[in-house]
């Protein structure tokens, strides 16, 4: 997909450089543009760098079970039909946390580690199930508190206040994640599996298993 | 209304100092050497950075080009008006079809869009909110239910990407209420 879309792009702009009669400036773009790449990238170091040593910090105390305390209730409404002390509840805390906290890198295992966990409580190993849905829902909509590496390239592109992006980013987060969480609710209750469909009425899952 | 929008202020003027404040004084009374931990993460920083440059290269001489043919002047003229009524500008178009596909290639965009018109200004910073607030979902797709096998994914690519979608429009009308030039 991405293979196709760049060279798409590329293609698309050569042939109407071409009807243009542009031709000759492709040249000189394609070595300004990459230039311009290596430069951000390389003053992009000073605030990852920076950034990334303050999560380590964060990750290394263990702040993580502060935000996952505030996340608890949320995640029991989120997902049904898993028990509140399953291994898998604790993984999907684990790695909403670490999101929250912009910790991708550390997210990523625990996610991966939760869907291991609910697929042992899957009766059909080849479909997803609704909690794994709601799961990847939640993980698709991006709820970082702050976006780091989006904050390096404002500093390193010359921004006057390069994290004043960060209110209007929270913000557009939240409309997404409720959208996903309110779209999965929705599919969730036409489509939702019979044995795991929740009822909005009583909140509770009719006849487990 | 100008209450909230200075509110949104001080969030994005607190957040990161307040986070500092707080992990650094967490941290030493739990016993973390914070030093030490902070260059250990640093030099994960330094090599994350290093590991962007082909993706910049790639992608931004790919939306260089596209700029500098002329090809993305046609496609704005062709669909100026219809996205000019919404307050969506046309040069976000690459960054709002590229965000689910591919983090990194978005991430490049990003920077180009900022490179050119500036980081402060309101299509600058329309696509850093962008960048910040969705989430490459077909990646996430893959990985984890790649992870465990699970080859029918039902609603979650659908819910993935009406996701991404209210994001993106969110980021416009946000950063538009925000940001735009008082009049």
């Amino acid at each position: 997909m991405v293979n196709l879309l760049w060279a798409g792009i590329i293609v698309i702009a050569i042939v109407i450089a071409g009807i243009n009669g542009k031709v000759n400036t492709i040249t000189p773009i394609i070595f300004s543009s990459a230039e311009n790449a290596v430069n951000i990238s390389l003053s992009m170091i000073s605030i990852m760098a920076f950034w990334l040593g303050i999560m380590k910090i964060i990750e290394k105390s263990g702040f993580i079970h502060l935000v996952i305390f505030f996340l608890k209730p949320l995640a029991y409404w989120l997902f049904p039909g898993i028990p509140r002390n399953h291994r898998a509840m604790n993984s999907m805390l684990m790695n909403m946390s670490a999101n929250l906290l912009g910790m991708g890198n550390a997210a990523t295992p625990f996610g991966i580690k939760a869907m291991e966990q609910m697929q042992q409580l899957n009766p059909d190993r080849d479909t997803a199930t609704d909690n794994m849905c709601t799961f990847l829902a939640i993980n698709t909509s991006s709820l970082t508190l702050i976006p780091t590496t989006v904050i390096a390239i404002r500093a390193a592109t010359g921004a006057q206040n390069p994290t004043d992006i960060v209110g209007t980013t929270i913000i557009a987060s939240l409309c997404s994640i409720t959208v996903a969480i309110l779209a999965d609710r929705l599919f969730r209750y036409y489509f939702g599996k019979k044995n795991q469909r929740l009822s909005f009425n009583n909140k509770k899952i009719s006849s487990k298993r | 209304m100008d209450s909230l929008y200075s509110a949104i202020n001080v969030i994005s003027v607190w957040v990161v100092p307040g986070l500092i404040l707080l992990s650094l004084i967490y941290a030493h009374f739990r016993g973390v050497k914070v030093f030490d931990t902070f260059v250990e993460g640093a030099k994960e920083g330094f090599e994350m950075s290093v590991r962007l440059i082909p993706f910049l290269v790639g992608m931004m001489v790919a939306i260089g080009l596209f700029r500098g043919s002329g090809a993305m002047e046609l496609i704005s003229n062709l669909i100026e008006p219809v996205l000019g009524f919404c307050g969506i500008p046309a040069d976000i178009l690459p960054l709002a079809f590229m965000r689910p596909v591919s983090g990194s290639s978005a991430l490049a965009i990003t920077t180009e869009i900022m490179n050119i018109h500036g980081p402060d200004s309101l299509i600058g910073r329309m696509a850093a909110t962008m960048q910040g607030s969705t989430d490459t979902t077909l990646y996430v797709l893959t990985v984890y239910f790649g992870a465990v096998g699970i080859k029918k994914v039902r609603y979650a690519l659908a819910v993935g990407l009406i996701a991404d979608l209210a994001g993106i429009l969110a980021a416009v009308l946000i950063c538009n209420l925000v940001f735009a030039p008082k009049i």
